[in-house]
């Protein structure tokens, strides 16, 4: 190709019939286009009376626009907003937002029929054009990249050209390095898989942070729970939250079915799991008490919590992780233990 | 120009005058004269389904319009604060700055809240409109050389677009907003390698710290737009450069455009529904409520409210993950696989490759190098238009899955039921919506050639003189009739050896595709056909 003189290779946009057609069927003697239909007058173009009326309606709807943008504005002060008043709340967007919603609308409908109706009706015809430059032009452009090439020596000059390529590629890198420090200096893989869950740790109502006493605890109840000592923390209590968040149930011991490691987890028939979802994390916040179901609202998820919060249906994979508690002298609902798993979703590092 | 203008001075009134000194003005300095020379008169063809994309082209200027006054109350602040605005069921409670932002611009700011509803009633429209414009221009085939790359610009606006959409979704911080967050950031989570890492620094930290309100902000008010608009501006250069398609009829040829010119009717009706659309989003925002922030509460990792929905084109995603039977996870070389995860992210990542490709694949298929300015009418590419449809329908079941606790609530079904059908018709409604699609195409070809040769039944029955009763049939006129014989018809490709006498893999592949595409045809019709039929 480089021997060649520049623009030889190049093909011709200008005829389209020589393009190839691919399997397209060519019909050797297809119908012929009628042409143009004859031009198709409107009322307005045959009857003057009914061109000054579409005039005039036409300048009505403006006008309607004029009004409604003032009565936008003149609404915006006559109906304010009363703190506290959602009523007054309403009214003002309610009319504001008509007042404008006609002063568009009334340009809007004033412009588009007058087009229809008044301005010249007839279709007119351009014509297409391949989308390619002519050949000059084609030619002309690979003279000029020749030409480029020629007097820097782009191919002729590999060294050169490589070094650049390499480089450009390197140019990045620090741009990569940076973004680092979009986050802490801690491995992920590890804080992910701590809560503040430790050994005595009290169960605390959600939100409230007051710690539970065992005996509050009746038969089919449910508590949302929260490690004691977050509901107060100053930093990352979200971030806290969002891991060790803890839903407390208590069932009638003989519906339970516990596996015998893990009978010294609850206690009385009084389960804690994880409110994680092991699915993509949220909240499992539906708790069926006659069924003993906990359902994930966001994607349907069900686990058993009879049977140590096992999937029985929806996209998990993957049991509640339990919170192991006991009570502590005063009655008061401990936990034995963090969790021993990592809670919510699944994550490669996670058996590490 | 200077002349022209001098000339006709003393027949204008004094407001012509300063509109051509005006015009000489600027165009003495900016050559102006050369843009409007060459765009002033260009040709529109008209059509319903043309407004489509102007549609969405006018919501996003609303968005523009609406976004920008938001951005003068809006704190994208994580800071937390006790809420002090005028909404008293939330007073007193701590919130995020960007929350109580949010809620100021609701109950505090006069005409806020109708921005606020106006602002997301258009980011609702303009993915719509993306969406069904770019099913116009699918299931006419106006994605054909020249314009397949302007598919691809096109494609590139509506993922900007569903992400602009999603970044602004969060941004209020309310619990809404945050689990689907949350939820983001188990997707995330569950990449292979480098899952965690990701989402730690997407977050900041752990989730949901405090830097990824200002970060989704920073993205939603400036990188994204940006990127957005710059890609429009390709989007509209093209459709300039390759002239807009027109549907077949009388006196339109692949080789000319017919329609409105510029100035002044195109000017006219396009801006005009400029102000049309803005005022059906100004409408619709002062009478319907939309995303009612107040009633959801901040954003906290415990609570969640059944029948949450993500805003409806972030539906077929969460449908996805929804879909997905349980216990696809393993653990292999001690690592984690969660393959019900990872799963509908592919799936959903193949099915929207394969949309961004098709162009490509069909011009392979039918090795058509042509250029195609007439725009197909859906029936006369019959496997075309069934792929779409079934196309459709696999967004339909996914979309219809992010609804599954809402259909068995409403309907009075169990979850099980629903998401059992629903997984079943994953697989079977897309064939079924093949196959009804391309017979009913092909039927609808048969009809046209029928109507073409004999005309329509026109319902008057005359009894001749023998006392036979015949339906008399009516011709077409050739205006008419021309609209149904302009289309391009393709046959199957026969194999045949290459120069090299072999029969290469790619030939053998091309020619069953093009046997799938094409064998079942309905042939188009020749000059001695319609005269043959017009004899009788």
């Amino acid at each position: 190709m480089a021997q060649k003189p520049p623009g030889t290779d190049v093909v011709t946009g200008a005829n389209q019939e020589e393009r190839d057609p691919g399997t397209a069927v060519m019909v050797a003697d297809s119908p012929v286009n009628p042409g143009l239909p004859p031009e198709h007058l409107r009322i307005t173009d045959l009857d003057p009376k009914e061109e000054k009326k579409a005039e005039r309606r036409i300048a009505m709807f403006f006008a309607l626009s004029i009004f409604g943008s003032l009565f936008a504005a003149t609404s915006y002060i006559i109906f304010p907003i009363i703190p506290g008043d959602m009523q007054s709340v309403r009214l003002n967007n309610m009319f504001v937002g008509l007042g404008a919603s006609v002063g568009l609308l009334g340009v809007g409908i004033g412009a588009v029929h007058w087009a229809k109706s008044l301005m010249h009706g007839h279709e007119l015809v351009e014509e297409r054009h391949p989308t390619s430059g002519t050949e000059e032009e084609r030619a002309t452009a690979v003279e000029m990249f020749s030409q480029a090439n020629r007097e820097s020596g782009f191919t002729r000059r590999s060294l050169v050209r490589n070094t650049l390529i390499g480089a450009l590629i390197a140019t990045p890198i620090p741009a990569v390095v940076l973004f680092r420090d979009l986050a802490p200096a801690e491995d992920p893989t590890v804080v992910i898989k701590k809560t503040m869950w430790a050994a005595g740790t009290r169960l605390a109502q959600d939100p409230s942070g007051i710690p539970i006493k065992a005996s509050q605890v009746t038969i089919g109840s449910a508590f949302q729970v929260i490690p004691e000592g977050l509901a107060e923390l100053e930093y990352h209590r979200l971030e806290e939250k969002a891991k060790a968040a803890v839903i407390l149930m208590r069932l009638p011991i003989n519906e339970l079915n516990e596996s015998p490691e893990r009978e010294s987890w609850s206690y009385q028939g009084i389960v804690a799991y994880s409110k994680i979802c092991t699915h993509v994390g949220c909240p499992v916040a539906l708790y069926e008490q006659q069924t003993h179901h906990l359902l994930c609202p966001c994607h349907q998820s069900q686990f058993d919590v009879a049977n140590q919060c096992e999937v029985i249906f929806g996209p998990a994979a993957r049991a509640l992780p339990q919170l192991p508690i006991t009570i502590d002298a005063e009655g008061y609902l401990i936990a034995q233990s963090d969790f021993t798993e990592p809670v919510g979703p699944s994550f490669w590092e996670r058996e590490r | 120009m200077t002349n022209t203008l001098d000339n006709t001075k003393s027949d204008v009134g004094r407001g012509m005058r300063f509109t051509g000194w005006a015009a000489n003005y600027v165009d003495e300095r900016t050559s102006a004269s050369t843009a409007v020379k060459a765009l002033g008169r260009k040709i529109f063809p008209d059509h319903w389904s043309f407004m489509l994309g102007e549609i969405a082209l006018y919501s996003f200027i609303v968005l523009l319009i609406s976004g920008t006054f938001l951005t003068f109350f809006y704190d994208p602040s994580m800071t937390e604060i006790e809420y002090e605005g005028s909404y008293l069921p939330l007073k007193g409670i701590e919130m995020s700055v960007a929350y109580a932002t949010s809620l100021d611009i609701s109950f505090d700011i006069r005409g806020g809240l109708l921005m606020r509803q106006v602002h997301h009633w258009s980011a609702l429209l303009f993915v719509a409109a993306i969406g069904l414009h770019m099913l116009r221009v699918f299931f006419t085939g106006a994605f054909r050389k020249p314009r397949e790359l302007n598919w691809i610009v096109g494609f590139l606006l509506f993922i900007l677009a569903m992400a602009l959409g999603f970044t602004g979704y969060s941004l209020p911080d309310d619990l809404l907003s945050g689990n689907g967050l949350r939820i983001i950031d188990g997707m995330i989570k569950s990449f292979p390698v480098v899952g965690v890492w990701f989402s730690y620094l997407f977050f900041g930290g752990e989730f949901p710290g405090t830097e990824v309100i200002p970060r989704l902000y920073v993205l939603h008010i400036m990188l994204l737009p940006a990127i957005l608009i710059a890609t429009l501006a390709i989007h509209m250069v093209l459709l300039v450069v390759n002239k807009h398609t027109q549907f077949a009829g009388p006196g339109r040829t692949n080789d000319n455009v017919v329609g409105s010119p510029v100035l002044p009717v195109f000017a006219a009706k396009a801006g005009g529904f400029f102000f049309l659309v803005f005022g059906v989003i100004m409408l619709i925002a002062s009478l319907f409520t939309i995303n009612p922030i107040w009633n959801y509460g901040p954003y906290d990792p415990s609570p969640v409210s059944a029948g949450t929905q993500p805003d409806w084109y972030i539906g077929f995603a969460d449908g996805a993950l929804r879909l997905i039977p349980p216990g696809l996870e393993f653990v292999a070389f001690g690592f984690t696989w969660p393959i019900n995860i990872l799963l509908p992210t592919v799936i959903l990542g193949v099915f929207i490759v394969l949309v961004a490709l098709y162009p490509f694949f069909e011009a392979w298929v039918t090795g058509d190098k042509r250029e195609h300015h007439i725009a197909d009418r859906p029936r006369n590419a019959p496997t075309r238009t069934a792929i779409g449809a079934a196309g459709v329908t696999f967004y339909a079941v996914l979309w219809a899955a992010a609804s599954s606790d809402l259909l068995a609530t409403h309907f009075a079904l169990s979850i099980e039921g629903v998401i059992g059908t629903l997984q079943a018709l994953f697989f079977l409604a897309p064939v079924a919506a093949y196959i009804i699609t391309k017979r009913t195409c092909l039927a609808l070809q048969r009809k046209d050639r029928e109507i073409v040769l004999h005309g329509y039944e026109s319902g008057r029955i005359v009894r001749l003189p023998g006392g036979e009763y015949i339906e008399v049939h009516e011709q077409l006129s050739d205006y008419e009739r021309w609209k149904l014989l302009d289309y391009t018809e393709y046959q199957p490709l026969t194999v045949r050896p290459n120069d090299k006498g072999r029969i290469t893999v790619g030939t053998r592949v091309r020619a069953g595709l093009s046997r799938w595409f094409f064998e079942d045809r309905v042939l188009p019709i020749d000059t001695k056909e319609l005269e043959d039929a017009s004899k009788h």
